[in-house]
């Protein structure tokens, strides 16, 4: 110790005349750093209340509850999160995982209040001084929790694929699949949009643990063709994916297929079980396609005695004589249907209703009549020329190739459409070695077909000229044909109506073609009913008229499939098959 | 100066001390476990003869929340906002250790950025929490001035963190994977402009509490940790060094960017109170050389989070790691189990004040006047949330 020691603390004094470091209270507001994380805030149209904030939450501060004025539709469950603040710990992690990035925090400190209840709320719905405040923490650029990158699918190359009718989509193997089922969120937002309510999220849950038996399992509660579908389907649930707000949705069509591709025939028996007690009522299904032979599998399922009868010499409807193959595999499609056989489905072949056998006997034989039969009559497009030799409609190309026929096109074809059948029948043309071109009388995103099939399309060379109004056809040199179109002006039709395509009169082009393939869309036929019965049908805009389980308004009739519902694609089918099986069950059970 | 030979009181028999407290010479007293004179929430039940502590024993319980065992309920992601309340002065060090098991137990390689970006995170903590308790230190000894003045520049350091993590006292900044953000636009400056007044701080600090005979009149001799005390009580940190041991987990077995640093032991050789304020005293300046260091090297570009499987149901294989790093009062660790699920089997945080609080106090604290207590509690740095986790 010395006398350094003694005087040194007096320099403490020399403070006396500088600014002090420390105040009573903060005399000014200091405004929360820019990310810092304060209350919530939460873009209420942005978000589509997944649940994913209450999924990750690990105090349970979040609820998701329903609020006034946002409606359930497809792709938004209607709910909002509600926030505890007796619970959150403002880990922020909600923001992190958001998939929509719709939940953000204020910069806010503090909020006093003497009511306790308030400090529960929905942010964005109840109002706050903070909603609007720009500052706040938010995710970083770079960082997100969720993971927005699909797994990338291999495809066959254009030029190898459009050599044969190989399949071209090769499929996920295990590590691939496992990955990709581990971007889903299980928020279930899915479910809602899928025609058939699959059980996504627990069928990739079941992927990402290797369970593939659970997964088949899980399929076939609500979806007889896994394997189809897991190839073809439409696949609403991927546009509504949470993932697909900040990323690529999650590849549900394809994870689906992952579990169908690794689980072989003769274990489907060993998965579902199919000890049911026969109940000795018998139910007879009109068409063999999707949608009957789903309602057939889930009546079995109920114990019903099921007998199908299919116009045709195999089973399928659309699904093989519409789709080809490169898409959809016979093998695969017949998977699906001789499981579905194996379960006690009877399938009478080349027995259409109306011609062997009467709709009326049906109805007297059996307990209740499901028909299913399809769009199988084309559209005509309504131009001049229409009935010249060398103009081959879409349905027909493709089923001549189902059948190993040639289907007699020549080396330039002209495809007249923006369907996902036009597209079939420009590749199966551009298979069978054709230059194709597709013309469509609207712009290309009007195109009805499944963006992928359009850019699929296009990668194999296959040339679309958009807003191309079809003239007339007439005979060219050497059986060729002179396709006539002209150019068409898309013209607004105002708010909520897509714009029409109007003529443009100087602009009329005729190229020289060998055949010419409209595809236009079909319709239903009728003819299998009789006069009498189609009297008590209820038909709307051609298709038939059934209450919410399917039923027509012959209270033992029932319908379903493309001539029935607006949406025409497989798994709409499937899910009415499945609907009128319960229906049928209900109404027999009454 | 204490004069360890005053005491004539107990006496031992078979090196135990006989207390008979009815025979008036002895009082029995506690402190804590709600007490200034306590770092944090426990409680010493003194024995005390005249005002000198002739018996200690340490109680500790307080405090439990359960965090270990809340730990093997949750998911490995939900267990990182709940690490960092392990410890309030510095939780960054939790925060660290956890996502560090996680990352080698889940296979995860931690981009380039974000390591120097956790190494600064982890020195400022330090910085901050040396600044805390040399004003928990002075104060002790009833130099409150001193206090405010290293709790307002412990203030400008949590500024610092509001703005690069988003809060102030718990960062939840360091998650499996990375960092959560990178730093913000002119935060070298900001960061340059708290450690030039922290210098300055410091330097004052200096003057009235190293240089004052008061406070070496208390503290030298106080709380001797003798180099056999220190293995047998499992010492570390400061405490170790201020002993003559050069023990450093940041040199000895190099983690983040540490080994890419410049800094080496700084060690005492009295080993009393006032020797390991002085060596908390130049690790501070070494903090803020390091912190230099760092945002000098920092690179200014590139990744700083790597993406981790689903955090909804990330699955971690089967195995164990133990992870350990230098917070300022020693030597941290982290042993974390996992058995293929989606949460840990076990996670067991090892804590310096574990033995610096319980054992090792209960021994230094006898023959020591009851108004040192404090002064000696805080000389430990103690930190009771880290023992009950």
């Amino acid at each position: 110790m010395s006398l350094r020691d003694i005087i040194s603390p007096f320099y403490v004094w020399k403070r006396v005349f500088e600014k002090p470091y420390t105040t009573p209270k903060p005399l000014e507001d200091r405004p929360g750093a820019p990310r810092y994380r304060g209350f919530h805030k939460n873009g209420v149209d942005k978000c589509i209340g997944c649940g994913t904030c209450e999924a990750i939450c690990q105090n349970q501060a979040i609820d998701l509850v329903p609020v006034e004025g946002i409606q359930t539709t497809d792709g938004d469950s209607g709910l909002r999160p509600k926030i505890d603040y007796g619970r959150c710990c403002w880990c922020a992690l909600c923001v992190d995982i958001c998939p929509t990035g719709s939940l953000t925090m204020s910069n806010e400190y503090t909020w006093v209040d003497n009511d306790a209840e308030v400090f529960r709320y929905i942010p964005g719905v109840d109002k706050k001084d903070w909603d609007y405040s720009e500052k706040g923490y938010t995710r970083a650029d770079d960082y997100l929790l969720n993971n927005p990158d699909r797994v990338p699918m291999e495809i066959l190359d254009p030029d190898t694929r459009t050599k044969s009718f190989i399949e071209m989509v090769k499929g996920y193997s295990k590590e691939q699949a496992q990955k990709e089922a581990d971007r889903c969120v299980e928020c279930g937002i899915c479910i809602a949009t899928c025609p058939a309510h699959m059980d996504i999220p627990n069928y990739i849950k079941a992927i990402r643990e290797d369970n593939l038996e659970k997964g088949l399992e899980l399929l076939y509660e609500t979806n007889p063709f896994p394997g189809t579908c897991g190839r073809i389907c439409t696949h609403k649930c991927e546009e509504v994916c949470a993932i697909s707000h900040t990323g690529v949705p999650v590849s549900i069509r394809w994870l689906k297929r992952y579990i169908v591709d690794q689980t072989p025939e003769e274990k489907y028996n060993q998965i579902i079980s199919s000890t049911v007690d026969k109940n000795g009522k018998k139910v007879a299904i009109i068409g063999a396609g999707p949608g009957g032979l789903s309602a057939a599998y889930y009546l079995v399922g109920f114990g019903y005695d099921v007998t199908v009868y299919e116009a045709r010499e195999n089973a399928g409807g659309m699904l093989r004589y519409g789709i080809p193959e490169y898409r959809l595999p016979y093998d695969q499609l017949d998977k699906d249907i001789n499981f579905i056989k194996n379960r006690g489905v009877k399938i009478k072949y080349n027995s259409p209703v109306g011609k062997k056998i009467s709709f009326e006997t049906l109805m007297k034989d059996f307990d209740a009549v499901f028909f299913s039969t399809g769009l199988t009559i084309p559209y005509s497009i309504g131009i001049e020329g229409e009935d010249n030799p060398g103009v081959i409609p879409a349905l027909d190309i493709l089923d001549d190739v189902t059948k190993g026929r040639d289907p007699g096109i020549g080396k330039r074809v002209a495809v007249i459409g923006g369907g996902n059948t036009a597209m079939d029948a420009a590749r199966t043309s551009k298979r069978l070695g054709s230059d194709v071109t597709i013309f469509y009388r609207r712009r290309e995103i009007d195109m009805p077909a499944d963006i992928e099939e359009i850019e699929e399309a296009k990668e194999e060379n296959i040339k679309i000229i958009p807003q191309a109004i079809p003239i007339k056809i007439e005979k060219g040199k050497n059986g060729s044909l002179l396709f006539t179109w002209g150019k068409a002006e898309m013209v607004d039709q105002g708010k909520g109506k897509r714009p029409k395509p109007v003529l443009i009169e100087d602009e009329i082009y005729t190229e020289e073609v060998d055949t010419i393939i409209p595809a236009i869309g079909q319709q239903a036929d009728y003819d299998f009913i009789p006069k009498n019965i189609a009297e008590k049908l209820h038909f709307e805009r051609g298709k038939v008229k059934t209450n919410e389980s399917g039923q027509t308004d012959l209270p033992n009739v029932f319908a379903g499939g493309d001539m029935v519902n607006k949406t025409a694609d497989a798994i709409s089918a499937i899910a009415d098959g499945h609907r009128a099986a319960k229906g049928i069950d209900r109404f027999l059970n009454k | 100066m204490i004069n360890t030979d005053r005491s004539k009181y107990p006496k031992k028999i078979d090196g135990k001390p006989e207390i008979d407290l009815d025979s008036g010479k002895y009082l029995k007293i506690w402190q804590g476990p709600q007490h200034p004179g306590v770092t944090g929430n426990m409680a010493l039940e003194l024995t005390i003869c005249g005002d000198e502590v002739v018996e200690c024993k340490t109680h500790v319980g307080y405090l439990h929340r359960g965090f270990e065992k809340l730990m093997e309920q949750r998911k490995f992601i939900q267990n990182f906002p709940i690490v960092c309340r392990i410890c309030v002065p510095e939780p960054d060090t939790n925060e660290y250790l956890y996502a560090t098991a996680i990352e080698e137990l889940g296979g995860i390689k931690v981009p380039e950025r974000a390591l120097w970006i956790r190494t600064l995170n982890l020195e400022l903590s330090r910085l901050g929490s040396f600044l805390m308790q040399v004003g928990g230190q002075a104060g002790a000894f009833g130099m409150g001035t001193v206090t405010q003045w290293s709790i307002t520049h412990r203030d400008y350091i949590l500024d610092l963190f509001e703005e690069m993590t988003g809060g102030r006292v718990y960062h939840m900044y360091m998650l499996p994977g990375g960092v959560r953000a990178p730093l913000p636009e002119g935060f070298e400056d900001r960061v340059e402009a708290v450690l030039k007044k922290t210098e300055k701080i410091l330097s004052d600090i200096e003057k009235v509490l190293l240089n004052n005979a008061v406070f070496k009149g208390r503290a030298m001799g106080l709380g001797i940790i003798t180099p056999d005390m220190v293995d047998k009580y499992g010492v570390v940190g400061p405490n170790a060094r201020a002993a003559g041991l050069k023990r450093d987990v940041r040199i000895d077995t190099p983690y983040e960017k540490y080994g890419e640093l410049d800094l080496k032991y700084i060690t005492g050789t009295k080993s009393d109170a006032y020797e390991r304020t002085l060596v908390r005293f130049q690790e501070m300046f070494q903090s803020i050389s390091i912190i230099r260091q760092i945002m000098k090297k920092m690179p200014e570009k590139g990744p700083f989070y790597v993406k981790t499987p689903n955090v909804l149901y990330w699955k971690i294989p089967a195995g164990e790691t133990y992870k350990k790093a230098e917070a300022t009062r020693g030597e941290y660790g982290y042993y974390v189990v996992t058995d293929g699920s989606d949460k840990p089997r076990r996670v067991c945080v090892r804590g310096p004040s574990y033995t610096h609080a319980i054992a090792l106090l209960q021994d230094l604290i006898v023959n020591v006047d009851i108004a040192d207590v404090p002064g000696l509690m805080t000389s430990l740095h103690t930190c009771p949330p880290e023992i009950e986790r």
